[in-house]
């Protein structure tokens, strides 16, 4: 898992500096978002002209899905003001998770911490050597940079549509973006995209099936 | 993509990060609440892909462009590795400006 964050994170430093950012760019972006998603989306918002605010509120609602993560695992993190903030900056999508499937607290503070470490040496590794080897490639046109980037946030993406309420929103939300696309400065039809959200009805599921 | 950009990104993130250790005894979140937030969150990246795949900002952004991006979703849906999907949908557009598609 670290090694394909490292990956990711490679491919994110050599994009960015594809669309004629400076190497130090992407890797000051990593240490201080840590935030996967919401970068390339900074970054993509930007690249096709949009404002950097458009690309901060993005970002944000993007990373809103941490309020809950942060709520649920809450004292795992340790209850000393020092490891909560320090924990706070590791909370991302991975970490929850590893720390979520164990039962035993200590074992979920171990488990949180060393995803959450590992993670953030991996990604910022990655980013900076993706960055520095960017930097070698030359006119992002000529080597289809600009289908590598939405190819790899499609990928990101992937695993959440296969839920069907969410690839309904989604759906629409692409639509409505695509058609505000020619009247509005770029990055706003993407934020416009949250209205595909009022179609977004999860199925109430009392139990789970076990075939499903 | 400018400096200050970055560090309100930042701020912002890691006061939403904080805010769930920090409030965890006060607030509970419905689940409503919750779905939402994770779905508007592939909505967005969603619309991105859409926008960048198919479209230069303003108009159509050309056959080869989708085309790579398509393969790359192609790759991503057939479980291929991450660098494999970037890969493929970098020399698929590539290639078509190669032979001369826009």
């Amino acid at each position: 898992m670290a090694l394909g964050a490292a990956v990711t994170g490679a491919s994110f430093g050599a994009i960015s500096v594809g669309t004629g950012m400076p190497w130090w760019m992407p890797v000051l972006m990593s240490l201080l978002i840590f935030a996967g998603g919401s970068q390339f989306m900074a970054v993509g918002i930007v690249a096709a002209g949009g404002s950097p605010a458009a690309a901060v509120v993005a970002g944000l609602v993007l990373n809103a899905r941490h309020l809950p993560f942060g709520l649920a695992i809450g004292d795992v993190l340790g209850r000393s003001p020092l490891a909560r903030v320090v924990g706070s900056h590791l909370l991302i999508d991975e970490s929850t998770a590893f720390a979520m499937a164990q039962k035993d607290p200590a074992r979920a503070r171990a488990a949180y911490w060393a995803c959450g470490v590992a993670l953030f040496f991996s990604w910022n590794t990655g980013v900076l050597l993706g960055a520095l080897a960017g930097q070698a490639i030359g006119d992002p046109m000529t080597f289809g940079l600009d289908a590598a980037f939405p190819a790899a946030m499609l990928a990101l993406t992937l695993p959440a549509l296969k839920d069907a309420a969410t690839r309904n929103a989604a759906l629409t939300g692409a639509a409505i973006a695509l058609v505000a696309t020619p009247f509005l400065p770029a990055g706003m039809p993407v934020l416009l995209a949250l209205f595909g959200l009022l179609v977004f009805k999860k199925k109430e599921e009392p139990c789970p099936s076990p075939q499903s | 993509m400018p400096v200050t950009a970055v560090l309100i990104l930042a701020a912002g993130t890691f006061a939403i990060r904080i805010a769930g250790p920090l409030l965890r005894d006060r607030v509970t979140l419905p689940d409503k609440v919750r779905d939402l937030i994770s779905a508007s969150a592939t909505v967005l990246l969603f619309a991105l892909v859409a926008v960048s795949a198919l479209t230069n900002g303003k108009s159509f952004g050309g056959w080869a462009l989708a085309a790579g991006v398509a393969v790359g979703g192609l790759a991503a849906w057939r479980k291929l590795p991450f660098v494999a999907v970037i890969v493929l949908a970098a020399a698929t557009t590539a290639g078509l400006r190669l032979l001369g598609l826009a």
